[in-house]
């Protein structure tokens, strides 16, 4: 009996911890947000700088044919003045006719064309800052669009602070056609507005690929790109928080991403994304929770910790509860047969338990993320039915890739813990 | 860099995750104690009407069979039989549900010595099995039984079920198991028509045992005619 009760106690524990950690967490957030609304401004119009300082724009490719024409086009079509960008496109040993759509942008006096042999992105971007010239760098995945104004608006933000050492956009999905990309959508969303959160808190841990705009400084001071395992936007993140570098987020300058449009190359996406933040977070461990480093230390890298432990909890608990579910259905079959006559709703047996409330309030706050989110990414304050998409799809298969990314980084680190 | 870490704010965030704790254990509560109302309620009607019968029956037993009503419907026990089940599972304040178990079985045993009476006293026979079971250790068999009574009860709606929690501290229930020479070792056990039936009982065997036992109609004629065909 004692056995028993315990055994159901402890899981009991752990799931009231993790609830009362996911709850603050987004209690957090709205917190941040509730302090700084006021200084969450979108711009609409065109703006002007005093200057406009020299910027180079790396580009990436790697079989990127589909999609490489109409990036390099956004980068041509940007409200800054020409002989101020420098564009490099970076043929990263390509095996389709990238190259070949690449070339045709020669005649252009700002663009410098690369060919390399392949070796991963991070050797791209370092081949760009080579060949720097300017005081500014930023990168463009090859599979993204820029918005006309997204550079000045970014530019304007190190011109007020001269302390800003790279600036962040608003990366959202590019054009959605299935029920898999507008649940990316809505995810973008509420990324958008999480990361103009985590910027007041300075405690951003991704410069995405999408034009993050850094100062030459930044690789001047702390060396160039790493492979950052496979996920180089997120090592120069921390890299640049362990040394005070700071990372801004501005939020009305857009970016559109071409998303996967399919449940195995969303996963091999997010895989590479969840298992770069465990492993980056090991490789900074000496960071965590030391008070130094700020909110980033003590925030950003725990709450991420924290949610890939409750998801992969959570979600084998419900699979136990599934099972346990239709076990007891089975049983049921096998004792009396199909049996429809005692069913009748009565709300008495309604789950009334706390945490059931509880949820609701992490789920109300998660919509909202989604519809501030939404308001400063597309100026529309109102819920949209992508958010309906987003629940099912990632409360689904994100658990996947969470414990797949904690499996391969077991199986990655087992001979460094011998 | 935002260095400086507001440590009010981790306070701040904190004090307001424990109030919606707070709150949530709150609301959790209220709905809890309406469920044990609900439960009270029907238990005070059943003890009424129990009352009620067993008074009417003193009044008129050598007058008029014919006027003494079953008094509880057999759904009405069922019904709440299964919402403490399901409060033992699910509420918090077990002790409180725990305490209206207690008096459910006590209900129970009354209306079961009730009909006694009235079948010996008017020469009818009623239908009732008794039920013992346990919750105190993992007892598959007890679950599949009672999907199988609580099905045979749908079928024969005068067919009373009176299930007992054998790890309950009653002494009412205590003395039943004295009188049936029940052991722990043996549940799930019935009694049906005087006899003792231990471990797990199929719906089939169960259901010709009373038919046979009872005489008891079908609700459902054109099953019935399957069965008997």
């Amino acid at each position: 009996m004692l056995l028993i009760s315990g055994m159901i106690l402890i899981p009991n524990a752990i799931f009231y911890v993790l609830i009362f950690l996911s709850v603050y967490v987004q209690v957090f957030f709205f917190l941040t947000f509730l302090e700084n609304r006021k200084k969450i401004v979108i711009r609409n119009g065109k703006i002007k700088l005093s200057k406009y300082p020299a910027v180079t724009i790396a580009v990436p490719c790697w079989n990127e044919e589909k999609t490489i024409y109409k990036t390099v086009r956004s980068l041509l079509n940007l409200n800054y003045p020409k002989d101020k960008i420098k564009i490099f496109l970076i043929d990263d040993g390509s095996t389709d006719g990238t190259l070949s759509i690449i070339r045709k942008f020669a005649g252009y006096s700002n663009i410098k064309i690369f060919h390399k042999e392949n070796g991963g992105k991070y050797t791209v971007l370092n081949l760009g800052l080579e060949n720097l010239t300017t005081d500014f760098f930023g990168c463009l995945d090859a599979d993204s669009v820029v918005d006309s104004e997204s550079l000045v608006r970014i530019m304007s933000y190190f011109e007020k602070d001269p302390s800003i050492m790279a600036v962040a956009p608003s990366v959202t999905v590019y054009d959605p056609k299935n029920f898999i990309q507008y649940a990316q959508k809505a995810e973008y969303n509420m990324g958008v507005y999480l990361k103009k959160m985590l910027g007041f808190l300075g405690a951003i841990n991704v410069t995405p690929g999408p034009l993050t705009i850094f100062r030459k400084r930044v690789f001047d001071d702390l060396g160039p790109y790493r492979h950052g395992h496979s996920t180089e936007d997120m090592e120069i993140a921390y890299r640049m928080q362990k040394n005070h570098y700071k990372i801004e987020h501005c939020n009305d300058a857009y970016v559109y991403t071409n998303t996967p449009s399919t449940i195995r190359k969303l996963y091999s996406q997010r895989l590479r994304w969840i298992y770069g933040f465990i492993n980056n977070t090991i490789d900074y461990r000496s960071v965590l929770f030391r008070k130094k480093y700020g909110n980033f230390a003590i925030f950003t890298l725990p709450m991420g910790l924290i949610s890939i432990f409750s998801v992969s909890y959570l979600f084998s608990q419900i699979v136990y509860n599934l099972g346990d579910f239709l076990y007891s259905k089975i049983i049921r079959f096998e004792t009396i047969g199909f049996n429809l006559r005692n069913f009748s709703f009565d709300p008495f047996f309604i789950n009334t338990q706390s945490f059931i409330f509880l949820v609701f309030v992490i789920y109300f706050l998660v919509i909202f993320a989604m519809i501030f989110g939404r308001k400063m990414a597309e100026g529309k304050f109102s819920f949209s039915f992508s958010m309906l998409y987003f629940f099912p799809v990632f409360s689904i298969i994100a658990p996947f890739w969470l414990l797949k990314a904690v499996y391969n980084t077991i199986l990655s680190r087992k001979p460094a813990w011998r | 860099m935002n260095n400086n870490i507001d440590w009010k704010k981790y306070l701040i965030v904190f004090l307001i995750t424990v109030g919606l704790f707070l709150t949530a254990s709150y609301v959790s509560n209220y709905f809890g104690n309406k469920k044990i109302d609900q439960m009270k309620s029907i238990q005070d009607k059943i003890a009424i009407n129990i009352l009620s019968s067993e008074t009417q029956f003193s009044l008129l037993q050598e007058l008029s069979c014919k006027n003494v009503s079953g008094s509880v419907l057999s759904s009405e026990l069922d019904e709440l039989g299964r919402k403490l089940e399901w409060g033992q599972e699910n509420l918090g304040t077990t002790d409180e549900v725990s305490y209206l178990k207690k008096y459910y079985s006590l209900l129970q045993i009354k209306d079961y010595l009730l009909m006694k009476k009235i079948s010996a006293g008017c020469k009818v026979k009623s239908a009732f099995i008794l039920y013992f079971y346990t919750t105190a250790e993992n007892c598959s068999e007890c679950e599949k039984e009672s999907l199988v009574l609580s099905s045979l009860r749908d079928k024969y709606p005068e067919l009373r079920v009176y299930s007992f929690d054998y790890s309950i501290d009653l002494s009412a229930v205590k003395a039943m198991l004295q009188i049936y020479k029940i052991k722990d070792t043996e549940l799930p056990a019935l009694i049906l028509d005087d006899d003792l039936l231990t471990g797990f009982h199929g719906l089939e065997d169960l259901e010709s045992r009373v038919k046979e036992s009872f005489k008891l109609q079908e609700t459902k004629p054109i099953e019935n005619k399957k069965t008997s065909s």
